[in-house]
């Protein structure tokens, strides 16, 4: 595996940058601006790129949709938020009509912000594509053409043209997909999610959304730290604080830093990113989310320092 | 885990020590829920004094949230007090220094809960005594 590249990376709802959160940010770097040497272009990007992220760029975006380069042929993805809607039109742009892709989609699970990108994914109504959809519920199929039905939507699922395959994966086993191993664990979450671990050419990448941790037990926290044991990176759903998470939060079915951090640090994985995001946050929020977990993980790391990243539509993680 | 506790008046006083984490987290439950009870002294509530607490985890953060909503549940009040740094910062990033009540001492989280336990407090600890 190379990399890892975030189309998609909002939870629950998809988000967009206003214009006047864009002019609060222009007023704030040009005020910044003032007197300093910005004459050549350089000057200029090295300014912008001094600048905080919530300034000088966005967290977005879309909701959940994470790319896999593998290395081989075909694509791999994670969930069919409205991010892969960007993701097939880059894909057209790069290969054109003419020449038939194979994705590979796995998918956590079937609630409406995990799928909703699947009605815009162009490549989906090009002859002689391939779209394998892999997933742990039974209803999966069920629910992807479900939401393209009246009245819900008004192009239905049989318009698609690419060759559609469903495969159920069993969790807990060893499944060989596009080269690499994956395997699944059940996750706590109204109806329950799935999480993925990947493994190719010595690389391990582990994602993990849309799943709660209640924390009661032993057996929970340690079938997770084995599941992410020595990964490379693991994206993982981090969309509240702990306090929420656990009390006013409970039984939403999402986690925390805290929890990410613990479980990244127990396992010994190297890369964790902070994933599905709370669509109320704004960037300063995800940006302080971030500066925060950082300072968790320096102030508790008992091992090797664990990266900390915050997705955003368009990171690229290389492995 | 080490975890040592005092009556004073109507506040039980529990200092626990060490590292609260997933491999003490069910002993810290298990001796903290029953100095919930009134019949252990705790009738207006109880102060954790964390002075010698090294780290918490999520799971012992968990166990402050148990213990708070059965102090709640019953008209008492639980808080932590003497928090180092390191773990005062824990409980910040987690947002639980908006669920549990922080004092900088145990003498000032004891008088809060129960003006009465403070004075007993205050008492126990004046030189001589």
């Amino acid at each position: 595996m190379k990399r890892v590249r975030f189309w998609g990376t909002r939870g629950s709802l998809p988000v967009a940058l206003t214009a006047p959160a864009l002019r609060a940010r222009l007023v704030a770097a040009v005020q910044g601006a003032r007197g300093r040497a910005l004459a050549s272009d350089a000057d200029v990007d090295a300014y912008v790129d001094g600048l905080g992220f919530d300034v000088a760029g966005t967290f977005g975006g879309h909701t959940s949709c994470v790319e896999i380069e593998t290395g081989g042929p075909d694509y791999v993805l994670c969930d069919l938020g409205s991010g892969v809607r960007p993701f097939g039109q880059a894909a057209l742009a790069k290969h054109g009509v003419a020449a038939p892709q194979t994705y590979h989609v796995f998918m956590s699970h079937v609630h409406w912000d995990h799928i909703m990108g699947l009605p815009f994914f162009v490549p989906a109504y090009i002859p002689r594509n391939r779209i394998v959809i892999y997933g742990g519920h039974e209803e999966l199929e069920f629910a992807l053409r479900r939401q393209m039905e009246p009245p819900s939507f008004p192009v239905p699922f049989g318009t698609f043209r690419a060759d559609i395959e469903f495969v159920r994966l069993a969790p807990g086993v060893r499944h060989n997909v596009a080269g690499m191993t994956v395997t699944t664990l059940l996750q706590r979450h109204a109806g329950d999610s799935y999480g993925y671990r990947f493994e190719k050419d010595g690389r391990t990448v582990v994602y993990t959304t849309d799943s709660e941790h209640t924390l009661a037990g032993p057996e929970e926290m340690q079938a997770f730290v084995e599941f992410f044991r020595g990964a490379d990176l693991v994206v993982f759903d981090a969309m509240y604080s702990l306090a929420d998470a656990i009390s006013v939060k409970a039984d939403w079915g999402h986690s925390s830093n805290i929890v990410g951090v613990e479980l990244c640090q127990l396992a010994r994985a190297a890369h964790l990113c902070l994933f599905h995001h709370e669509p109320a946050s704004d960037d300063a929020a995800i940006a302080r989310l971030l500066e925060d977990t950082r300072r968790l993980e320096e102030i508790t790391r008992d091992g090797p320092p664990l990266r900390i990243s915050a997705a955003y539509d368009g990171l690229d993680i290389v492995l | 885990m080490e975890i040592t506790h005092r009556a004073y008046a109507d506040v039980v006083v529990v200092a626990p020590a060490g590292r609260l984490d997933h491999t003490v987290a069910e002993d810290f439950e298990r001796s903290l829920l029953p100095l919930l009870d009134p019949a252990a002294g705790s009738g207006a509530g109880v102060v954790l004094d964390f002075a010698r607490v090294e780290y918490i985890s999520s799971v012992g953060l968990r166990v402050l949230l148990i213990a708070g909503k059965a102090a709640r549940a019953r008209g008492a009040r639980i808080a932590v007090a003497t928090l180092r740094p390191v773990v005062q910062e824990i409980f910040a990033i987690s947002r639980f220094n908006g669920v549990v009540e922080m004092f900088p001492t145990v003498a000032a989280a004891v008088a809060a809960i129960s003006p009465a336990a403070g004075a007993a407090y205050a008492a126990a600890k004046a030189p001589g005594s």
